[in-house]
């Protein structure tokens, strides 16, 4: 495990940071998105025999959830070996 | 067999794992009793920390108000799963890497004031015993139907079982019994779950069974509900809002923010080894609760499809109140299910309008609890029900429990009153804390006695506006000052309790609700549990406007909050 520069150090939290926001706009989208503003409209197509937007309400947000925090973990877990920060003994 | 004795068997079976695993598992440091030793697998712990979440609300309480409420009862799904996300991502990674016991021990550290610290024992304590008095509440129901003594000795006997193993065991114990609550619970949950949707539907997977359609017609299961719901006068199943757009969004935020925010689920990421643990491990823990959270709509859909169809066989043709089920007279005689015959016809008319309805009263809570019933499941079915109900209101509530007693004993304690006390006197004092938080909260769930129903709602509320910011700008904030902090914590904790109490009642004691809990009053309409969002957002602008005005956070401050947003270097929890 190598000290990082500030400059390093600066750069893996605004990597993080971007990963993390562009997560939280899915996490948004799905939830606060298809499941409550857009429901009207996604309720219009139907699949099998849920409603879209009510799928996203009660099911599909939190499949995306889960997939969410995994894609995240993933990434995380490759930042911290490209910047020499993970904590594998 | 009959259903008693079957109900005891199970029940004392699952008892006597639980009370095993304690004993197994007992505590002999402050590390082992406050984060399990710090070398709890991830997976195993996300299997904790499922169980810890999943309380009596998730297992007796939310089908039933999804069953009810239709599309609206959404926010509890979406705000019951959605706040992992934030956890796994905002707090619990930098939070582990900090790698202290408690979550106050953080803010005072960050917000480099013993003040702060204590304003946070001070909501923590708040939120966790609301919290907690709802988790007695479910133990007193469970037991005094399944077990058919009264409500007062459910809950004494809840009382004695999670003193035993909680205060034996400390976090070690919970861990290593969460774990096997969570396979009670989810089993007692899924079974009859998969049952009832293959006689719907011929899919033995509720997910699917709700979107399919009932077995030997071309209808879907939906768009059935979504009829005979309608036909009665009440609003389509599939599309009636909780109250307005607005209000759904603030109570989906308020349940998301304020589940990142409970102290008890935080905890449980400090057990882990390693900072990437932290994440993935927030992941597993969604994966175990999603199982449920997917199954819960199902069993709310088709649960009230059931109940229709046992009320109204054909349309306009009623059942007879005296050829009503055997469930229908057990349920009758716990008052949670009442008839009234208001046409004197000596059938069950049920409808909308509440002029000529005579099923006057169907409480929430029955309907994951009657389900089995309703759907002709054998016995063992209704017992492992009754078994499951009870492991998700006893590893909540002994993981509250837990977060109370250390913050008692390490933060107040240890933290300010006696920095000297060996380690032996601090085990045996987050015991004693742990003994007497068991008795307050014992207490509260029967004085005064309509306090415990609003109780859990309230706790996500709480946590929202005052925890959950604080930990969000100590992350991700060098400026916000120790007076920002604490003037956050106290202004948006304040104006959550103030906004419920003002609208349900101080303590929830109807009368003294000096605006009373009218619609009209209600700030755009949010009510009072969906207020939380808003304490949070209060929170945040007073911090940083106090934080404008006051001296900046020294540059220890700053290194503090450069080492936490690095994984690499993360010691096993420790306490100096």
């Amino acid at each position: 495990m190598s000290k990082l520069t500030e400059e390093q150090a600066a750069a893996y939290w605004k990597r993080n940071l971007a990963l993390m926001i562009k997560l939280l706009v899915i996490w948004f989208v799905v939830s606060y998105g298809c499941g409550i503003l857009l429901v009207d409209v996604l309720n219009q197509i139907q699949i099998g025999g849920y409603k879209l937007g009510f799928w996203f309400a009660q099911q599909g947000s939190i499949y995306v959830f889960v997939a969410l925090i995994f894609y995240y973990t993933r990434r995380m877990a490759a930042l911290d070996r490209e910047f020499n920060v993970h904590d594998d003994e | 067999m009959d259903l008693r004795t079957l109900t005891y068997i199970v029940v004392g079976a699952t008892f006597a794992l639980y009370i095993g695993i304690a004993i197994w598992s007992r505590a002999g440091s402050t590390k082992e009793f406050y984060v399990a030793g710090g070398g709890v697998h991830p997976v195993a712990n996300g299997m904790a920390t499922a169980a810890d979440w999943m309380s009596a609300a998730s297992f007796i309480s939310m089908a039933g108000m999804i069953a009810f409420m239709g599309y609206g009862g959404s926010v509890f799904l979406m705000g019951w799963t959605g706040g992992f996300v934030i956890l796994a991502m905002l707090l619990a990674p930098y939070l582990r890497k900090y790698g202290k016991f408690t979550v106050p021990e953080f803010i005072g550290d960050r917000f480099y004031s013993k003040s702060a610290r204590a304003v946070a024992v001070i909501c923590l304590i708040i939120c966790s015993v609301t919290y907690v008095i709802g988790q007695m509440k479910g133990v007193g129901v469970a037991f005094s139907r399944f077990l058919e003594v009264d409500y007062d000795t459910g809950l004494y006997v809840g009382m004695i079982l999670v003193f035993f193993y909680a205060v034996l065991g400390g976090m070690k114990g919970i861990t290593y019994t969460q774990i096997a609550q969570y396979c009670v619970l989810i089993l007692a949950y899924t079974i009859p779950a998969m049952f009832i949707s293959l006689q719907l539907t011929g899919n033995p997977l509720p997910q699917l069974g709700l979107g399919s359609t009932l077995s030997g017609s071309d209808t879907y299961l939906l768009d059935r509900l979504d009829q005979v719901v309608t036909d009665l006068g009440f609003a389509q199943y599939t599309i009636s809002e909780r109250l307005s757009t607005l209000n759904m969004f603030a109570y989906t935020a308020s349940l998301m923010i304020g589940t990142a925010g409970l102290p008890h689920v935080i905890i449980r990421f400090f057990t882990v080894p390693k900072v990437s643990d932290a994440r993935s491990s927030a992941g597993w823990a969604l994966v175990f609760i999603a199982i449920l959270y997917t199954t819960a709509p199902a069993v709310a859909g088709m649960a009230r499809l059931n109940l229709m169809q046992t009320i109204e066989p054909q349309p306009g043709n009623y059942l007879a109140y005296d050829e009503r089920p055997q469930w229908f007279k057990n349920w009758e005689t716990t008052g949670l299910l009442a008839y009234e015959d208001k046409n004197e016809d000596g059938r069950i008319q049920y409808s909308a309008n509440a002029e000529t309805n005579e099923m006057v009263k169907i409480d929430n809570d029955i309907m994951v609890l009657a389900n089995p019933e309703i759907a002709r499941l054998p016995n063992w079915v209704i017992a492992l029900v009754a078994a499951g109900g009870l492991a998700a209101a006893l590893s909540t509530a002994a993981g509250l429990l837990l977060a109370i007693a250390s913050a008692i004993s390490h933060d107040l304690l240890k933290g300010m009153i006696a920095p000297n006390i060996s380690e032996k006197a601090e085990l045996n004092a987050s015991r004693v804390a742990m003994a007497l938080a068991i008795v307050g909260a014992g207490y509260l769930g029967l004085n005064p006695p309509g306090f415990a129903a609003g109780t859990v709602a309230l706790a996500f509320g709480l946590a929202a506006s005052s925890i959950f910011p604080a930990l969000m700008m100590g992350i991700f904030s060098k400026v916000v000052t120790k007076e920002g902090a604490i003037a956050g914590m106290v202004a948006g904790i304040g104006v959550t309790l103030f906004y419920v109490f003002q609208h349900k009642g101080i303590m929830f004691i109807p009368g003294t609700a000096f605006l009373g809990d009218t619609p009209e009053n209600w700030f755009f309409g949010i009510e009072p549990n969906a207020f939380g969002v808003v304490g949070a957002v209060v929170n945040f602008a007073v911090a940083f406007a106090v934080s404008k005005v006051t001296a900046q956070p020294p540059e220890s401050v700053r290194e503090l909050v450069e080492h936490i947003r690095i994984p690499a270097g993360a010691e096993v929890a420790h306490d100096h």
